[in-house]
C-alpha cells in the first residue's frame, strides 16, 4: 500500500492534538473530538476479547463517554482531586488501508502519571478509527491495549 | 509499574504487636491494625491460610480437566476439574524443586508438566512421572504429589478452600451468610449463578481490611460517588440516606450485608433494584415466573439481589461479585466481574455493561473507593489520634426477629461485626 504523506501528517497531528488534550484535562474539547456514534475502548485481559461477552476495563458508547466527562465536571471525581499530572509521548503513527470513509491509524503511547499515590508509567498500542467530518477528523472507535492489561493495576481514572 | 519510592510504613510500638484484643474495641480500631506487618503476617496464619475462603465458581471450569488460576492471600491456587468431575485447589510449586509451573490463566489439561526437569502430575495433584525414572530407584511416588488446599467445598457453585485439615464445615462457617447466597441464586430462573464474563483486577495500596469494611459501610455512598449519583441521576444514594429504610446487619461470623429489600418493598416494582422495569425484560420475566409461579417471582424481583460481605474475601454486590486478595499489608488486588444468570441472557448482557461502568480501575465507583483505600492507608499512619471511631449507630442497635444484630443503613454495625469476628479468629 502507499501511504499518503500528506494523511499520515494530518492524522499524526490528530492525535497528538489528542493527548495534549487528555495530558492537560481539557475534557469537553477532547469530548468533541468524537464522532456521534463514537466507542471508547480499554480491553482487559488480552487484545482481541469480546468486548460484547467479556470485561473490559472501559468500554464506553458515546452516551457513556459524555457521562465519564460529566462526572469529571462535578469536582467530586475524587480519584482526579486533585487531578494526575500527566505527560504522554506518542510514537509509531501508522496508517492502514482505507476503508470507504474510514481511516485507520495505531500508535504506541508511553505515559508518566504523577497522583497522591506516586508515580505510574503506562504503555499501550492505540487503535483508531476515524471519519472525516465538517469539522476535520473525528474519532468513531479509539481502542487501547495496555500492554499490562493482563495484571491487576491501579487505578486508571484519566483520560487514556 | 510503580516506579515511585516506596512508601515505608512505621513500625507502630504504642500498642504491643502480639495483643490483638486491646487494639480491638467496642467502638473503635486502632490505626495499627492496618499497618504492622508481623500483624499480616499473624492474619495469613490465622484467617486466610485456616478459615475458609472464596477461590472460585464451578462455571470457571465447567469441563472435565479445565483449569484455572486462582488465589488465597499471596498464594498461587490451580482449580482444577478432574476426569470425575471432582474440584480440586492445587498450589503452583512443582514437588520437585519449586519451580511455578503453571503460567497459563486457564485451559484444558489432564496434566501439568513442569518445564524445569519435565516432572508431570495428574490435575487431582498426583505425581504420574518423572523423565530418566532410574534416578529414582526405590522412591515413593505418593509423597511428592503437588501441595494443595486441605479441604474443599462448594457451596450453590461457590468453591470455598480452607488449608486447616480440620475446622468447621463450610456450611458451619457460612451460617447466616447461606442465605445471601440462597437469595443471590433464586435470581436466576434456572437457580444457578455463572461466573464467564472474565475477571478485572484493580490493585490498591491499601490494607484489605479497609476494603472488607467498605462493602458494607452504608455510610460512604453519599459522599464517595456524589459525583456519578448526581450525573447519572441514580437512585440508588437515597438507599444509603439517613431516612433509608434498609437495614444494616450482622450476620454472624464476619459476614454482614446492607439490606436493602425495605426500600425496594416500599417501591414496590420488579427489577427496580436493576434500575430498570419488568416490560423492558419480557423475556426474563416470563422465566421467572415459569420457574418460581407468579407470586414468588413477582418477590424476588421486587426485592433483587444481595449486598452483602462474605467473609473474609467474596463481596457480592448485587450486579457483580469481589474477590478481595490481599498481597501485602498495604497492597490489596480486587477481582470483579458481573453477575451472570442462568437463563437470563437479556438481563447478563445489561449486568456486564453496567459492571464495566461501575467498577474496575477505570470505574465509575470503584476508583473513587480505592482512592479512599489508599488515603486511608496513609492516613491512619499519623501518630495521632491513633484509633479508628466506629461508634456510629450504637445507641440503636437492635435485633431483628431473626435475633441479628441491626442497625439503620448507614450505620456501623457492619464493620463492628467484622472486627468481633476478626478478634475471634485472631485470638484462637
Amino acid at each position: 500500500m502507499t501511504i499518503d504523506p500528506a494523511l499520515l501528517a494530518e492524522v499524526t497531528e490528530f492525535i497528538y492534538r489528542e493527548a495534549r488534550l487528555q495530558d492537560d484535562h481539557e475534557y469537553d474539547a477532547w469530548e468533541s473530538l468524537w464522532t456521534a456514534d463514537g466507542v471508547y475502548w480499554v480491553p482487559a485481559n488480552g487484545e482481541d476479547v469480546d468486548p460484547e461477552t467479556q470485561m473490559s476495563i472501559i468500554y464506553d458508547n458515546r452516551s457513556r463517554i459524555a457521562l465519564r466527562v460529566r462526572q469529571f465536571h462535578t469536582g467530586k471525581r475524587h480519584t482526579q482531586m486533585p487531578r494526575s499530572r500527566l505527560r504522554r509521548v506518542v510514537s509509531n503513527v501508522e496508517l492502514n488501508s482505507p476503508d470507504g470513509e474510514q481511516i485507520s491509524a495505531a500508535a504506541n503511547v508511553l505515559i508518566f502519571e504523577s497522583n497522591l499515590r506516586g508515580d505510574t508509567l503506562w504503555a499501550a498500542r492505540t487503535q483508531y478509527v476515524l471519519r472525516r467530518e465538517e469539522r476535520g477528523l473525528r474519532m468513531a472507535r479509539k481502542k487501547v491495549i495496555l500492554v499490562n492489561n493482563d495484571k491487576a493495576l491501579y487505578t486508571l481514572s484519566f483520560l487514556i | 509499574m510503580s516506579i515511585g519510592p516506596k512508601c515505608e510504613v512505621p513500625n507502630m510500638t504504642l500498642v504491643n504487636s502480639q495483643d490483638v484484643g486491646s487494639r480491638i474495641q467496642a467502638d473503635r480500631v486502632h490505626g495499627s491494625l492496618y499497618t504492622d506487618q508481623s500483624l499480616f503476617e499473624a492474619e495469613l496464619a490465622k484467617v486466610w491460610y485456616k478459615t475458609w475462603v472464596y477461590v472460585g465458581h464451578v462455571s470457571e471450569v465447567p469441563n472435565s480437566n479445565d483449569f484455572i488460576l486462582k488465589s488465597i492471600g499471596p498464594q498461587s491456587v490451580i482449580m482444577t476439574r478432574d476426569r470425575d468431575g471432582n474440584i480440586h485447589l492445587l498450589l503452583n510449586r512443582c514437588a520437585h524443586r519449586g519451580n511455578q509451573f503453571c503460567v497459563s490463566s486457564k485451559g484444558n489439561s489432564s496434566t501439568f508438566t513442569c518445564p524445569y526437569h519435565g516432572w508431570t502430575f495428574s490435575n487431582n495433584g498426583r505425581l504420574r512421572g518423572y523423565p530418566f525414572p532410574n534416578g529414582y530407584e526405590g522412591v515413593q511416588r505418593s509423597g511428592l504429589g503437588l501441595g494443595h488446599v486441605e479441604r474443599v467445598a462448594v457451596y450453590k457453585g461457590f468453591v470455598f478452600g480452607s488449608f486447616a485439615k480440620e475446622g468447621p464445615t463450610l456450611e458451619e462457617h457460612l451460617g447466616a451468610a447461606r442465605g445471601i447466597l440462597d437469595r443471590l441464586v433464586q435470581t436466576s430462573p434456572d437457580g444457578e449463578v455463572e461466573i464467564t464474563a472474565g475477571f478485572l483486577q484493580h490493585r490498591t495500596k491499601s490494607n484489605w481490611k479497609f476494603l472488607v469494611e467498605n462493602e458494607t459501610d452504608g455510610y460512604h455512598p453519599q459522599f464517595v460517588h456524589a459525583s456519578i449519583f448526581n450525573v447519572a441521576e441514580s437512585g440508588i444514594g437515597a438507599l444509603y440516606g439517613p431516612n433509608s429504610t434498609a437495614v444494616a446487619r450482622d450476620l454472624g461470623k464476619g459476614h454482614t450485608e446492607i439490606d436493602l429489600r425495605p426500600e425496594f418493598r416500599r417501591i414496590g416494582e420488579p427489577l427496580a433494584w436493576f434500575g430498570t422495569t419488568e416490560d423492558r425484560f419480557p423475556g426474563y420475566t416470563a422465566r421467572m415466573k415459569q420457574a418460581y409461579g407468579d407470586e414468588k417471582a413477582n418477590q424476588i424481583m421486587i426485592d433483587g439481589t444481595p449486598h452483602a460481605m462474605i467473609f473474609p474475601n467474596l463481596f457480592i454486590a448485587e450486579i457483580q461479585i469481589f474477590v478481595i486478595q490481599p498481597v501485602a499489608v498495604d497492597e490489596t488486588i480486587q477481582h470483579v466481574t458481573a453477575l451472570q444468570f442462568k437463563g437470563a441472557p437479556d438481563l447478563n448482557r445489561r449486568l456486564r455493561q453496567q459492571t464495566m461502568g461501575s467498577v474496575g480501575p477505570a470505574g465509575f465507583l470503584l476508583a473513587d473507593d480505592s482512592e479512599m483505600y489508599e488515603r486511608t492507608q496513609r492516613g491512619v499512619q499519623a501518630l495521632s489520634p491513633e484509633w479508628n471511631y466506629l461508634g456510629r449507630g450504637k445507641h440503636r442497635e437492635r435485633r431483628d426477629s431473626d435475633g441479628f444484630l441491626i442497625g439503620d443503613a448507614t450505620d456501623e454495625i457492619t464493620s463492628r461485626g467484622i472486627w468481633r469476628h476478626y478478634r475471634a479468629l485472631m485470638e484462637t
